[in-house]
């Protein structure tokens, strides 16, 4: 019997019906066509289906989909805000931070979860945070890069809305 | 082109990619994202055992479950007589890739296909793979190359007589073929040697990796006309390559390419499409499929295995006076390694006067090997430039001086057969030698290695169409797919020639049936040879352009020039100009719509050389490796996108570094594969890995308008004798067998202990 599941997707109110066993990647992608996560081993090793559940990092193949019963789910489609490119997606453009682009959903799911708990990440914290995303491309040094650069883009706006904000 | 190289305003620059925007937000439709309403889904069974004879094949149980709607076996396929298996003996060999898809008689690895079944979901697919019922002869199996060429090794093919030995075998073996390539007279090179250094080196299949399994989705109207959208190295590979598997006309498919995700190489094939053209062709319905990736890793890939025996002569002074080899390659379980390009490559770097290298191509109870990024070089490279390394420890000489004494150069005779025009070898020695890298302080426990290789690059067939839009700006459309950022050099170029800025051009890649042909993209040609296209193309347009500013004007066509995107004469004693913008919205009036189509076939692809530098340290307890440092150099010609080609160096260092230290299949005694995952088939992970410096060497091909040699597949040979060198250098014990894991490091070290007391 299907379940019916409330949750929300990037700020909205997403309802679906779903198997048991059915993943949260598989309803991601082949229920509510969010393809903007991949499926690169569907075991947990990739990263590749990296989704952020109320504020946890996780493999979204590694998740059931009744799992997410009343929880908030980030994806790579609610990362820009609107036609606006959120800091990490735009560093990975100008620092070329993507060759075939497969893992880049991923890794920006990822990166995201890290400045949102650490915003100036040395780059060691880099590498072993996004260890769990695998990438076969580029050899991983624009990527952390470019995470790293959008950890400063990201602090410098920060105070400078803090510093605007204190003026009287 | 009216700028000269130092004016240049887009080649060599680095804007945002054209496709980038849908890369960073997950809107790049990649093969498994595309979807059709009403598409079934296709799942294929796959042997349990490494070889086997197929007694009996049953598919009733599993037709009769309800959900499904078809089921294809190798009795499907149509039948390929053998004198029409090849295209004038040229690999790929269709009755073997016709025999790979789907298992005929017998099955020769783990994994291998043997029916493929259509069903309304995947469970019920994956169901009615349970309910096929067949009945299996289990034969003797081999994995290891040289097992396989003792003379009682289980036997995969009853009519595989080795090739290239006279008189032929009168039995057949595992032995495909036998390659020998002769250069000077290697015993007078070795009789004038002072020094005569051997080794022997092992190296492991490894999978090219590509995050994105193999998908596809197929259609068939009743009319027979298919569709097939998938990601792969070439929508006209796939297109061929299905019309020969399924004796169909090449105008009944057409293939749109979707986003790849990663090839290597590895794409360069097809497993799946023909599959779910049958089902589709059978159900009346659209078959969606998509490998697992335990299914990536047991029936796709790999790169070969390889057990190396190699031997080098040098004269005191360190100049090489010979060489020889002897390279088994493990082909997987049909013929087709590319032990011949290992023996081409070996030593092509270096001026040696006599190389004699000796390639057999056997087959082994593993999936069908596939091309993996300058298919067969890394290997050989690595015993070559192990050798070399051995060889400056021997002479107490520094690596690149050794190197440096032994260059190719322009007007060099490789041992391969041919001369060297203008070649950039020696600058990136010079590079590597003049890096900070090369003369930073090392610690105790640590090693710098050196080595170099070589990639031919190749040229070939290929089309572009660049079309003026009203509005002036201008379409780039090709027929390679983009795995690394062509799109971006592709638009780089066109701009240039028609002095526009690239925002104003849009690429494009078109699906089979809106473009001319294209060979796939493979061989680092794609910059290179479509590049020429495009390049050709937007040089017609421009011609176009002129003409028309000149009937506008009504002026001779010689009185107009083109500058900074518009035509410009001189009418009546006036200066006028015609923007693009302005040219294109009068097409009307001067002949109408304004585009160029060139189709060539490109020669003159420069090879490329690098050389790379690799600092590692050795916990002499356990034997881990960590990389410290690593510096790549290559003479890359002309850097159309430097970012994206510094890229292509980085990520071939990494999967270079994951060959040497970690990656390796395992099997069980069964030859079943332990590992078909990314946890236990350990690819490097960004922990593993320190920033990978790049120098970017330019040494202008000067067959191609910008200079652009290709750069793709140079950077993954040289890493596996960096890394090596730098391990033996650490340890002070060589190290000749890939991967180096920690055990295998730690043996050697204990060795060369026991060795020294």
């Amino acid at each position: 019997m299907k379940q019916h599941i409330c949750t929300h997707i990037n700020g909205e109110a997403t309802e679906f019906l779903c198997a048991t066993e059915d993943t949260l990647l598989q309803v991601l992608r082949d229920n509510l066509r969010l393809t903007g996560t991949k499926e690169g081993c569907a075991t947990g090793d990739c990263g590749a289906c990296s989704v952020v559940l109320d504020n946890r990092l996780v493999c979204s193949c590694l998740v059931l989909a009744v799992e997410a019963q009343h929880s908030r789910i980030e994806t790579v489609e609610g990362l820009a805000d609107g036609d606006t490119l959120h800091p990490l997606q735009q560093a990975f453009l100008d620092h070329a931070a993507l060759q075939c682009g497969i893992c880049t959903p991923g890794f920006l799911v990822a990166a995201k979860a890290l400045l949102d708990r650490n915003p100036s990440p040395s780059e060691s914290e880099v590498r072993f945070w996004v260890a769990g995303n695998l990438c076969r491309c580029t050899g991983y040094d624009k990527i952390v890069r470019a995470i790293l650069a959008a950890a400063d883009t990201m602090r410098n706006t920060n105070s400078r809305t803090t510093d605007a904000g204190a003026q009287p | 082109m009216s700028r000269t190289p130092e004016n240049w305003r887009s080649v060599g620059t680095r804007p945002v990619r054209p496709d980038g925007i849908d890369k960073v937000t997950g809107r790049a439709v990649f093969s498994a994202d595309f979807n059709l309403p009403d598409a079934l889904h296709g799942a294929v069974l796959r042997s349990p055992f490494a070889h086997a004879r197929i007694l009996r094949l049953d598919t009733s149980r599993a037709m009769a479950l309800e959900g499904v709607k078809a089921i294809v076996t190798a009795r499907d396929l149509p039948l390929i007589p053998a004198d029409q298996a090849t295209t004038d003996g040229q690999p790929p060999d269709f009755r073997d890739m016709s025999a790979n898809i789907l298992a005929r008689d017998k099955v020769l690895y783990e994994g291998h296909a043997i029916a493929a079944i259509a069903a309304v979901d995947a469970q019920t697919a994956e169901h009615a793979l349970t309910l096929v019922d067949v009945e299996y002869e289990v034969l003797p199996h081999v994995i290891d190359v040289q097992q396989a060429m003792e003379p009682d090794a289980p036997v995969l093919h009853d009519s595989l007589v080795t090739q290239g030995i006279t008189p032929a075998p009168s039995h057949p073996s595992n032995i495909a073929s036998r390659h020998e390539q002769v250069h000077g007279d290697v015993e007078r090179g070795f009789a004038q040697a002072d020094i005569i250094l051997t080794e022997e080196f092992t190296t492991q299949p490894v999978h090219q990796g590509y995050i994105e399994p193999h998908a596809c989705m197929a259609r068939v109207a009743s009319d027979g006309q298919t569709d097939v959208w998938c990601s792969s190295q070439g929508q006209f590979m796939v297109r061929a390559y299905c019309a020969r598997l399924l004796d169909m006309p090449l105008s009944q498919i057409r293939v749109t390419p979707l986003e790849i995700g990663g090839g290597f190489g590895g794409k360069t094939t097809v497993y799946l499409e023909p599959l779910a053209i049958l089902l589709a062709r059978r159900s009346g319905r659209p078959v969606k499929m998509q490998m697992s990736r335990a299914e990536v890793f047991r029936a796709t890939g790999p790169a070969s295995g390889s057990y190396i025996s190699m031997k080098i002569g040098a004269l005191k002074d360190g100049t090489l006076v010979a060489a020889q080899g002897i390279l088994c390659y493990q082909a997987g379980a049909f013929p087709g390694s590319p032990v011949r390009l290992g023996c081409m490559t070996a030593f092509a770097p270096y001026d040696i006067a006599n190389v004699k290298m000796i390639g057999y191509d056997v087959v082994v109870n593993r999936p069908k090997s596939a091309a993996y990024r300058a298919p067969g070089a890394p290997m050989a490279s690595f015993a070559a430039e192990s050798l070399l390394d051995m060889l400056a420890l021997r002479l107490d000489m520094d690596p690149i001086d050794l190197r440096i004494r032994n260059a190719a150069r322009p007007g060099t005779r490789a041992a391969y057969g041919i001369s060297f025009k203008e070649i950039g070898y020696l600058e990136t020695l010079q590079a590597a030698k003049a890096h900070p890298h090369y003369s930073a302080p090392l610690a105790r426990n640590q090693g710098r290695g050196v080595a170099s290789g070589f990639w031919f690059n190749i040229g070939g067939q290929s089309s572009a169409a660049l079309t003026l839009n009203e509005d002036g700006t201008v379409m780039v459309t090709t027929a390679n797919p983009d795995i690394g950022g062509s799109r971006a050099s592709m638009a780089l170029m066109a701009a240039e020639v028609l002095e526009i800025d690239v925002s104003r051009v849009r690429p494009e890649i078109a699906d089979t049936s809106s473009i001319a042909y294209s060979d796939l993209t493979g061989g680092s040609r794609v910059t290179f040879a479509v590049g020429m296209a495009v390049t050709q193309a937007a040089s017609e347009l421009l011609a176009k352009l002129r003409e028309r500013a000149a009937m506008l004007w009504d002026t001779a066509v010689d009185e107009v020039t083109w500058r900074d995107g518009c035509a410009h004469a001189c009418v009546d004693g006036k200066d006028v100009q015609l923007s693009l913008a302005s040219l294109a919205a009068q097409a009307g009036k001067t002949g109408g719509p304004i585009a160029a189509h060139v189709s060539l076939n490109a020669q003159g692809a420069g090879p490329g050389f690098g050389t790379h530098i690799c600092d590692v340290e050795v916990d002499p307890d356990t034997g881990r490796v960590t990389v410290l440092r690593y510096t790549a150099v290559q003479d890359v010609g002309k850097a159309v996108h430097p970012a994206y080609v510094e890229g292509q160096l980085q990520g071939g260092a990494a999967q270079g570094i994951g060959w040497a230290l970690n990656e390796a299949y395992l099997y069980d005694d069964n030859g079943v594969q332990l590992n078909p995952g990314f946890l236990d088939y350990r690819m490097p992970v960004a922990s593993d890995l320190p920033m990978i410096d790049t120098v970017l060497v330019e040494v202008p091909n000067p067959r191609h308008p910008f200079g652009v040699r290709g750069v793709g597949e140079v950077p993954i040979i040289p890493p596996l004798g960096a890394v090596a060198n730098a391990v033996s250098r650490a340890t002070n014990a060589r190290h000749a067998d890939l991967p180096m894991s920690p055990p295998v490091v730690l043996k050697a070290i204990q060795r060369a202990a026991r060795k020294r007391r």
